[in-house]
């Protein structure tokens, strides 16, 4: 029989030379197991003079708890050791694409839609809408646009007949709001809307976004303020703008806002055919004329309106250069606005 | 209006460049369009005088001739253009002239005779669009001066964009009062003599609609010579502005009315009966245009007639009959006013627009006929000789426009502005503008130039103030106001989530027309008559839509032609749904998916999308309502869809939407590659929501239990939940389908159906007894309604 320091040796040995969980489990019944080796040690203590078997026992004791330390701490190592080899089988590629659907996107118009209602969002203004078919009064004659005024000519319309007609701007949900609602009135109107001309630079249909608000003691510098400020939060650059005397038979005083060209800087350019300037907006003091079909007190109230083209603003911003591609649908083009 | 630069600087010179005076117009409401040169460059051009000309030894249609150029030695120039003569001036090109069409003048042989220069045309020089022949320069030109000095071709031309209120800008007098006015300057106008009558001839003249018509200058002018030439620079004036020349007598009118703003007319005298009329058509009343179109006006039409019937559109344009021709020595010269209301349209109901009618609708001045009459009588005297009759003159004061006092009052004009303009700086820019001011206590009382048609309000006064003063001198204000919060209804899914659901979920957004192909539209919704345009812009988008499926149905093909097989696109828009005899326009949600079911990828098989592919896109929709089970799918056949892939979506009962597979007819028809579907939604229909309440969780464990059950085909799965829903009664939390099983084990014309079960109590555990209990009272329910069996 092995002395207990050699028994103590190999035992440790052996565990430390288990290659894994299950070897491991045969080493501890080996030497510690009911018939193992300590174990059977320990029954043959009574067999000792009973001066040594207390100094025996205590020995036996120690080895035992040696090997229990030893086959605990080689189990942590096994158990270690076998998850990292499952881990590493497990490695993927993380590189490979995520399973599923891919999402979509928006349409570039109506990111340039959703940007402007939530600048004017900000400052009070609601958003109202209208119909598409409408009607020649509101288009029209409560616009002070009365029957063959000149300024028909440059609206090319849409006729269903003598009186009902496509709406060729968001300017009669002006008309629209003020016949429901009296003042302060504080909206903008975006929308479709249609003009019968159809080339390189006209679509037969368009969007456009108007804006009211009437209140008291509203002024030329409170448009010019707030269009000044649209127009730099909107191309997030701190542009020149100027405003231009321009005649719309519903707004007097009436202006053009021009910016200076987004694409040269104002240097000049093919865009702003040289002149370094890019007109983008139409917009006024309320005319009394306007006033007078709604019911408004005029003397009382003042207001301004402006109006503005979606796909104008929206080709300037992101840089499309033809405006028919916005009613093709390619995806090939909407993917690029996602 | 196109505006040459030397002529309105022989008007008013304020001392700026041309792109300043440009820029000024711009920013003063006269918008620049552009600004070009009036002729393109070219050097070593001088006048030619042609002292001889023989015919070339070689060459039938080619003649040499000797041409005097100032210098000691004449030129030998061969030349081809049939009104070569001799003693004429014309313009010559040196050797190493290079012409505006790309032309370098070398020394050359034509047909073996040398040539030392060229004759040009007009068209050679960049000057007019065909020539036949040589430019004749006046006879008394100096040989070897400069031809761009004689033509005073160092000339900008200023095209102008004019808004539809200033009429009074379509003359180079308007234009110039204007510029005299923005600069502070001396404004020269013309000499206003009057041309003494030389004869005694009248024409008589009658108003007989003088609301329309209140003002009539007639002049008689005899022995004009016809074969008169207008002179040059008159020519290059009418080209700078865009106007062809056809003649002295047209030529006249046409500068005249680019001078001032007045439209003439000249008929042929000899050609007029008893006298003129100025009144509405009468039915039966028949007219010649100038252009052969023969009209028979409406009787809101205001004629030019004499006694004998129909002369001319009164301010539109002149009839046949009574126009002159090259032989036409006798003259009635026709200086009108006529109202802007009794013009306006008409030329566009008779499919015109001319110089004339484009004046009158937007407002002549009705103090100018006189004025322009005897302008045009000096100017055809003197092109062409004559003999004045006196002015001949019809008016009706009463009905001319009346010249508006309007009040003009200083906080009104601040208030309105957002600023203050000095007391000084108003009252001068009116006075400059032409108008008449005079100080009342409180406020001014202006009176605007009769010219100015758009001046008849305060705010009108308001913004020529402005408008000269600067809009950019005025103050840029942030709003300062009263808000109010605005309701957000939280019963109401707002578009842009649906919109966002759709898009989380692969949809890309398209924007397509509101108009359709009536083709389209007949196929998809055969059952409506859709709204007609009267006037489309091509029969391929002539109806408006009454579904979004035509329109996104051509998107996807326009896709699918370029190589995408994969489309899933959605819109929001209005329908247009003629119904009883209104029309509703009513906003809607659609889609449109073919190909894969999901984008081509590595680990998932590529299986092409179907029925059940969108209706997981239209559940997460309904989903946002928060009462999904308030939706059903029932199978309604559409006259679009797959008659057994047709689902109308019903809300309570109500219809609120489609889904279905593109009917495979239909979708041949339009060339649709494979099998495309479809959904659409009344956004009404969907946007109510259920705003969510609380309900109590259970402690207590769920027990779960599956079933199979064996039904017959065309027994639908709703069908059978809706009875395991109706027995389950409170304790059945949750019922789903999981699995759907035909084949083996399953009889023919017969199918098994596996639910998921959930059960739960609020007060207890479960016992197996009364889950059996429970799942019992669902199976005889199911046996009951269905003859269902349970899968064994």
């Amino acid at each position: 029989m092995d002395a207990l320091p050699e028994l103590l040796q190999t035992a440790q040995a052996a565990i430390a030379g288990t290659g894994d969980l299950a070897a491991l489990d045969q080493a501890r019944v080996r030497y510690l197991g009911k018939k193992g080796v300590l174990t059977e040690r320990l029954k043959e203590l009574g067999k000792l003079p009973a001066e040594e078997r207390r100094q025996a026992g205590q020995a036996i004791n120690e080895a035992k708890q040696a090997l229990e330390t030893a086959l605990a701490a080689r189990k942590i190592e096994l158990e270690a050791a076998a998850l990292d080899a499952r881990l590493a089988h497990e490695a993927i590629d993380v590189t490979l694409p995520g399973r599923g659907q891919r999402p979509g996107g928006y349409h570039p118009v109506s990111r340039t839609l959703a940007r402007i209602e939530a600048l004017f969002a900000r400052i009070g203004f609601t958003v109202a809408e209208g119909p598409e078919v409408e009607d020649d009064f509101r288009n029209f004659e409560a616009l002070n646009i009365p029957p063959h005024h000149p300024a028909r000519a440059m609206h090319d319309t849409f006729y269903f007949d003598a009186h009902t007609l496509l709406r060729t701007h968001t300017s009669p949900v002006q008309i629209r709001v003020m016949e429901q609602q009296a003042p302060p009135v504080r909206i903008i109107a975006p929308g479709r809307v249609y003009r019968c001309d159809s080339d390189v630079t006209h679509s037969p249909m368009f969007h456009q976004v108007e804006g009211l608000l009437v209140d008291e003691d509203v002024s030329f510098a409170d448009l010019k303020g707030v269009l000044d400020d649209f127009l730099r939060c909107f191309f997030e650059r701190d542009l020149a703008v100027r405003f231009r005397p321009s005649y719309f038979p519903f707004t007097e005083p009436s202006a053009e806002v021009d910016i200076q060209c987004v694409i040269c800087g104002g240097d000049g350019c093919r865009v702003c055919k040289h002149s370094g300037w890019l007109e983008v907006l139409g917009c006024g003091m309320v005319h009394p004329a306007v006033f007078e079909k709604v019911g408004i007190d005029s003397e009382r109230y003042t207001g301004y309106a402006f109006g503005m083209g979606v796909e104008r603003l929206t080709m300037l911003r992101y840089g499309v250069n033809d405006l028919r591609l916005f009613f093709d649908n390619d995806l090939r083009f909407l993917r690029q606005f996602q | 209006m196109k505006v040459s630069e030397q002529w309105l600087r022989e008007w008013v010179d304020p001392p700026l460049s041309s792109n300043e005076l440009a820029a000024q117009l711009t920013m003063a409401g006269l918008e620049v369009d552009r600004v070009e040169p009036a002729a393109p460059p070219f050097e070593k051009v001088v006048v030619g005088r042609v002292i001889a000309l023989m015919q070339h030894p070689d060459a039938d249609r080619l003649r040499v001739a000797t041409v005097d150029i100032g210098q000691a030695e004449p030129l030998q120039i061969v030349c081809g253009a049939p009104n070569v003569a001799v003693g004429m001036c014309a313009p010559t090109a040196l050797i190493g002239a290079a012409l505006p069409n790309g032309l370098d003048i070398k020394k050359s042989k034509l047909r073996g005779v040398e040539s030392q220069g060229m004759l040009c045309s007009a068209k050679e020089l960049g000057l007019a669009e065909s020539s036949d022949g040589l430019l004749p320069l006046p006879a008394n030109s100096r040989p070897g001066q400069n031809v761009r000095e004689l033509l005073a071709l160092d000339d900008s031309i200023i095209e102008i964009e004019l808004t539809p209120n200033r009429g009074d800008c379509l003359g180079m007098e308007g234009i110039a009062r204007e510029v005299a006015a923005l600069n502070r300057c001396e404004f020269r106008s013309l000499p206003a003599d009057e041309v003494p009558a030389t004869l005694n001839d009248v024409f008589p003249v009658t108003l007989l609609d003088p609301a329309d018509g209140p003002r009539y200058v007639g002049r008689v002018i005899r022995g004009v010579n016809p074969a008169a030439e207008t002179p040059l620079w008159m020519k290059e004036r009418l080209r700078r502005a865009g106007v062809r020349s056809l003649g002295p007598l047209v030529d006249v009118t046409n500068y005249v009315m680019l001078e001032l703003g007045q439209p003439l007319h000249a008929f042929d005298l000899g050609r007029l009966t008893g006298g003129i009329e100025v009144r509405r058509a009468r039915p039966g009343d028949r007219l010649e245009l100038l252009n052969g179109v023969v009209i028979e006006p409406d009787t809101e039409t205001l004629l030019i007639a004499d006694h004998h019937g129909p002369l001319a559109l009164a301010g539109i344009m002149g009839g046949e009959i009574s126009s002159c021709t090259d032989a036409t020595r006798d003259v009635f010269l026709e200086s009108a006013f006529f109202t802007p209301a009794s013009i306006a349209g008409r030329a566009r109901r008779y499919g015109l627009q001319t110089d004339s009618s484009y004046r009158f609708e937007r407002g002549v001045d009705p103090q100018l006929q006189r004025r322009a009459a005897e302008r045009a009588t000096q100017l055809l005297i003197d092109m062409a000789g004559g003999q004045p009759g006196p002015i001949i003159e019809a008016v009706s004061p009463e009905h001319l426009p009346a010249e508006p006092a309007i009040r003009l009052r200083p906080d009104r004009l601040n208030k309105l502005l957002g600023m203050a303009v000095p007391v000084a700086q108003v009252e001068d820019i009116l006075r400059r503008l032409g108008m008449a001011v005079s100080i009342e206590v409180d406020h001014w009382l202006v009176v605007p130039s009769s010219s100015r048609f758009d001046i008849a309000l305060e705010v009108d006064l308001i913004e020529e103030i402005i408008r000269v003063y600067g809009y950019d001198r005025a103050p840029g204000n942030r709003p300062l106001t009263r808000l109010e919060m605005p309701l957000q209804p939280e019963g109401q899914i707002r578009l842009a989530r649906l919109r966002e659901t759709l898009v989380q979920r692969g949809f890309q957004e398209a924007i397509t027309y509101s108009f359709v192909d009536p083709d389209f539209q007949q196929w998809l919704d055969p059952e409506r008559e859709p709204l007609a345009l009267a006037n489309p812009i091509s029969a391929d988008l002539a109806v408006m839509r009454t579904s979004l499926w035509p329109g996104l149905l051509k998107a996807l093909i326009h896709n699918q032609k370029r190589q995408q097989t994969r489309v899933r696109l959605f819109e929001h828009g209005l329908n247009f749904i003629p119904e009883g005899g209104a029309l509703r326009q009513e906003s809607y949600i659609g889609g449109v998916i073919a190909g894969s079911a999901l984008p081509e990828q590595w680990s998932v098989p590529v299986r092409p999308a179907d029925f059940f592919d969108l209706k997981a896109d239209v559940e997460a929709l309904l989903a946002l309502t928060g009462e999904p089970e308030a939706f059903a799918f029932v199978a309604v056949v559409h006259p679009a869809l797959h008659p057994g892939q047709s689902a109308r979506i019903e809300r309570a009962g109500s219809p609120v939407g489609w889904l279905g597979t593109l009917h495979p007819r239909i979708a041949r028809e339009l060339d649709v590659e494979g099998d495309a579907c479809v959904f659409e939604l009344r956004l009404a229909g969907v946007q109510p929501a259920r705003r969510p309440t609380f309900g109590e969780l259970s402690r207590f464990p769920a027990s779960r239990r599956d079933l199979a059950i064996v039904v017959d085909e065309r027994v639908t799965a709703q069908a059978v939940q809706d009875v395991i829903r109706q027995r389950g009664g409170d304790l059945l939390r949750e019922v789903w389908l999981f699995d759907v099983y035909r084949g083996k084990g399953i009889a023919e014309g017969r199918k098994s159906l596996a639910f998921g079960l959930n059960l739960q109590d609020f007060s207890r555990n479960l016992t197996d007894h009364v889950v059996e209990d429970a799942v019992s009272g669902i199976l005889a329910g199911l046996a009951e309604q269905f003859g269902a069996t349970l899968r064994i």
